[in-house]
């Protein structure tokens, strides 16, 4: 079941996880910087294809990282001698993703208790 | 901050943004080539793979965009779109915004100029006019104000300046002329710069009559020497005495009044030689000598008043016959202090008041118009709601559509404003004076009416809150558009109804302000003046000017009354210096006869004081009680007479009976004998309180300035020509100002002229909106109740019947809102009787009025909605739904 497969707008109550695709992206960053998309490749490829993400999805969640200051991009030429638009994540940003992870595992241990009621934690 | 950096970012951010996505549709087209694809299945691949470009780029773009600033433009297309279907609403929503607050500009632009603007000179906030004694007057006389230049230590300068009139000649057109005499330091006082030439100084008086100079206002040299630089240096005759001209005065500078603009400026110890008179001496003699100065640096106006009471103090123990009372105060100069500016002040916040009535009366009318589309719109409303819109989004596409109306409504009425300050401006009110109302508009009431629009566009936007908060959708849409309304017609008191009476209320005062102060000019015509202006005209004349001096100016009125007798078809002529009304006057203290000490604080009183000619009652009309009249013989050779008028009888003799024969004396020490009575009059304003007066006759105290009186009921144009060929035979040179008495009291009735003219335009401002205001109520019930109507019809009811129906409801309100109007507007008389003469709203003329125009007003207005009523055609109706 793809969870991402739309631009999520914030506070939209109808997103499962709003910011998830954000999440996502900066956790791609932070591994290493990238351009647009290289972000989308790594994204489908780690997912082993299952969050089949529109691409172009990517950019309205890239423009809101970049006003929000957690991401910087700047115009270089790529390993393949292509002009690219490579992002690098920002030390806001960083911390920012830390706190988004803490928060996205609580949640999803609860909800992994209560859909698998005696199991133990999963992560 | 970010935002508005983002705004000037946004197109390199959007440019940046497409070249992203163009670069990565074009790296996933390549990698799809080299899994074997062909370029245009793999092209398409590649754009099918990003999704709709389009979207997800407008949705990137908006990330950047100011949220609130695009959805109110949203907001203002809807609204425009909804004000474009009912364009009716619109116009007559925006034309009624457009009057009030045209008005409220326009009465706003007058109090800015009048004021809250300073005097146009260099460090207006130091510069205060000097006034002395309980009655907080402005006139000193000269050698009071050489004290007070001399001795104060908180003035940077005291400046002294006098209103007056001179002859000039400048060898083109020998003509009357309005201008200042001045101190020397006044210039310099006031820190202005010459634009030609130079002024004068104090280092260039030495004593009576040694500076003939003269300073021309800019206006008089462009109209008089356009452009002629030359005139520097030249020498002209200012009442037959050289006078070199010195320099011209800036442009922006035109005096230190606001509404009086000088022709030129002398010094005033020049003043003999001016006005004929040498009072420069005289202790007493406070002729409109008006003190100002700037304050020193750090000098607080309580500190200055200090210094000048102390000064005050060594004037009242140095000269105890001349001086009492000198305790001062400050003000502000424009409106020659406390003389004008109580009045003008009380004048214009009442107008403002009224205007802003005009504007709550408006948005009364507004508001309730708005409720009613509101509840018009109530199935669109509910539909939008039971969409998911939220109750913010439609109060705020409402309150969108009334800034929208409000905005419109103030730049309308704002050009409109602009151009009427503008007239007003160039507007000079009474032809003789070169007086001006300098209103130009500036920032601040531009500033003004934008937030009147905005404030009352949230007032009547705010007005359909409550009922699209209480809006249910479900109940709306069950009960179809006419249900809900029809629920509460006729049945409780609602938000309509009480903005309805609150409107005709303040209309009704409106139409009591205005009609009183109609009647009150109207009874202002022709109460009692102690005179008779019809069939009489009215020469002005100064003999000084004309180059008499000392008894040549007796003997020359005598020849002139001689003259203007003979003239056919005038029945008598009469002298007087200056006739009542005319603006101006002396009054002078007298004492008892058994007074000794003659200081101003054991005065008896201080009447006015007149010089008049023997046959001066008799041609002004004025009736004569008891006693005689002046005659021939009371001349320096005979011993001193006076008529004096009931007052003075009543105040220095106890009562008119009484005073005949009896004595008083002047303030010079002169036994005077009291000859005859006159009955009182009016002497300096309509709107005066009794006055006591005194008549010499003018052969014992002469004087140059010459007013004729004549009587006859010749055609005045003849009379006029007539009489200036006969005195331009008797001396080619004398100044000449000829018109009917009538019109001579143009300065008398000025201000209730304007005040009438304005409470009248307020006033009809008043009744439009009460009738737009029960119109809208009337038929929007009509047309609410169209349905009703037609069964009532179809079922046989009656015309009268089907009219009650309809308009009972708003014939009551109006009835309510009338009488509330009325007795709120007989509350207000005290504020209105500060502004018309004789105001009095208990008349009962004017009450009948009131009612009477309320009444034609609400016939008027329900006319129509009347007219519809009745002509209902029952199946119509029925077919329709």
């Amino acid at each position: 079941m793809p969870i991402v497969n739309k631009p999520m707008t914030e506070g939209n109550p109808r997103d499962l996880f709003p910011g998830a695709l954000e999440m996502m992206i900066l956790e791609s960053l932070r591994r290493q910087p990238a351009h647009g998309y290289a972000l989308v490749q790594h994204i489908q490829q780690r997912s082993n294809n299952l969050l089949q993400v529109e691409e172009g999805s990517l950019y309205p969640a890239l423009q809101r990282l970049l006003k929000a200051k957690l991401v910087k991009a700047e115009w270089g030429v790529s390993s393949t001698n292509r002009r690219v638009r490579t992002y690098q994540i920002t030390v806001l940003g960083l911390s920012h993703l830390e706190q988004q992870i803490s928060s996205f595992e609580r949640m999803f241990e609860g909800i992994s208790m209560v859909l698998n009621p005696g199991r133990a934690t999963t992560s | 901050m970010d935002w508005i950096e983002n705004i000037f970012r946004r197109r390199k951010l959007y440019n940046e943004l497409s070249e992203e996505i163009r670069l990565h549709i074009e790296e996933r087209t390549e990698q799809l080539m080299g899994e074997g694809m062909s370029p245009k299945e793999a092209e398409r691949e590649a754009r099918i793979a990003f999704g709709n470009r389009t979207l997800l780029e407008e949705r990137s773009r908006e990330v950047w965009q100011w949220a609130t600033l695009e959805s109110i433009w949203g907001d203002v297309r809807f609204a425009l779109r909804q004000l474009r279907r009912s364009p009716g609403f619109t116009i007559a929503a925006v034309l009624t915004l457009a009057l009030a607050i045209g008005a409220n500009s326009v009465v706003f632009g007058i109090l800015d100029a009048l004021i809250l603007r300073p005097l146009d000179v260099p460090q207006p906030q130091s510069l205060y006019t000097i006034e002395h004694g309980p009655g907080k007057d402005a006139n000193e006389s000269y050698p009071d104000y050489l004290d007070l230049r001399d001795r104060n230590r908180s003035f940077d300068a005291v400046a002294l300046y006098t209103i007056s009139t001179a002859g000039l000649d400048t060898g083109k057109d020998p003509s009357q002329v309005m201008g200042y005499e001045v101190s020397g330091n006044y210039f310099d006082a006031l820190r202005i710069q010459p634009y030609l030439g130079r002024f004068f100084h104090r280092a260039d008086e030495h004593g009576p009559n040694s500076a003939p100079y003269i300073v021309l206002s800019y206006a008089y040299w462009q109209s008089h020497f356009p452009d002629e630089r030359g005139v520097v240096g030249r020498v002209v005759q200012v009442n037959k005495h050289p006078f070199t001209i010195l320099g011209i005065a800036p442009p922006a500078f035109q005096g230190t009044l606001l509404f009086f603009f000088p022709d030129f400026w002398v010094p005033v110890v020049n003043h003999e030689q001016v006005q004929g008179t040498d009072i420069l001496n005289g202790r007493r003699e406070r002729m409109f000598f008006m003190a100002l100065g700037h304050l020193k640096a750090g000098v607080t106006p309580e500190q200055a008043i200090g210094d000048l009471n102390s000064i005050g103090s060594y004037l009242e123990k140095t000269y105890p016959k001349d001086d009492a009372n000198m305790t001062f105060a400050l003000a502000r100069p424009s409106l020659a202090g406390d003389l004008l500016g109580p009045p003008v002040k009380g004048f214009v916040t009442g107008l403002m008041l009224l205007s802003g009535l005009i504007l709550l009366a408006a948005c009364a009318n507004l508001g309730s118009l708005f409720a009613a589309r509101a509840a018009d719109r109530s199935r669109e409303i509910a539909l939008r709601l039971a969409l998911g819109s939220s109750r913010k989004r439609v109060l705020r596409g409402v309150f969108t559509e009334a800034v929208l109306i409000s905005m419109a409504g103030g730049f309308l009425g704002l050009l409109g404003s602009i151009a009427l300050l503008r007239e007003l401006s160039a507007w000079q009110p009474i032809p003789s004076l070169p007086a001006h109302a300098p209103v130009y508009p500036d920032a601040s009431v531009y500033m003004v009416a934008l937030l009147l629009s905005l404030a009352s566009g949230f007032l009547f936007g705010a007005v359909p809150v409550r009922q699209i908060l209480r809006t249910n959708p479900y109940e709306v849409v069950k009960a179809g558009s006419t249900g809900i309304i029809a629920g509460n017609v006729g049945r409780r008191i609602t938000v309509r109804d009480i903005l309805l009476v609150a409107q005709i209320a303040i209309c009704a005062v409106l139409v009591t302000a205005s009609l009183v102060a109609v009647r009150g000019l109207v009874r202002s015509m022709h109460s009692n003046f102690g005179f008779d202006m019809q069939n009489a005209m009215l020469v002005d004349t100064n003999l000084s000017m004309a180059g008499y001096r000392l008894d040549g100016v007796p003997n020359m009125q005598r020849r002139i009354i001689d003259a203007v007798q003979t003239i056919p078809g005038v029945k008598s002529v009469g002298l007087i210096d200056l006739v009542p009304l005319a603006g101006g006057g002396t009054t002078s203290n007298v004492f008892t006869d058994q007074s000794t000490d003659l200081s101003p604080k054991n005065a008896a009183a201080n009447p006015r004081m007149y010089k008049i000619s023997p046959e001066y009652f008799h041609a002004a009309g004025t009736s004569l009680l008891q006693g005689r009249a002046l005659s021939w013989h009371d001349d320096k050779s005979s011993p001193r007479v006076a008529v004096i008028n009931q007052l003075f009888a009543r105040s220095v003799f106890g009562s008119v009976n009484n005073a005949l024969g009896r004595y008083y004396k002047m303030e010079d020490g002169a036994r005077v004998q009291v000859v005859g009575i006159v009955e009182d009059g009016k002497y300096t304003q309509l709107t005066e309180d009794p006055q006591p007066a005194m008549f010499l006759p003018f052969l014992q105290s002469p004087s140059s300035q010459t007013d004729l009186v004549v009587r006859s009921e010749r055609d005045p144009e003849q009379l006029a020509s007539a009489i200036r060929s006969t005195l331009r035979g008797l001396d080619p040179g004398l100044p000449l100002q000829i018109q009917t008495w009538t019109d001579g009291l143009g300065i008398a009735l000025f201000a209730s002229r304007v005040a009438t003219v304005a409470l009248g335009v307020l006033g009809g401002m008043g009744a439009m909106l009460a009738v737009t205001g029960i119109f809208g109520m009337a038929a929007y019930s009509v047309s609410k109740r169209l349905r009703e109507m037609g069964i009532r019809i179809s079922l046989g009811a009656q015309r009268k019947e089907v009219l009650q129906a309809a308009l009972g409801r708003p014939a009551k309100l109006l009835a309510v809102g009338s009488i509330t109007g009325l007795i709120l507007g007989i509350l207000a008389a005290r504020i209105l009787a500060y502004i018309v003469y004789e105001a009095n709203p208990r008349d009962p003329l004017v009450l009948a009025g009131v009612v009477l125009t309320m009444s034609l007003l609400g016939l008027l207005a329900t006319w129509i909605p009347a007219r519809r009523a009745l002509s209902v055609d029952p199946l119509i109706l029925l077919r329709e739904e």
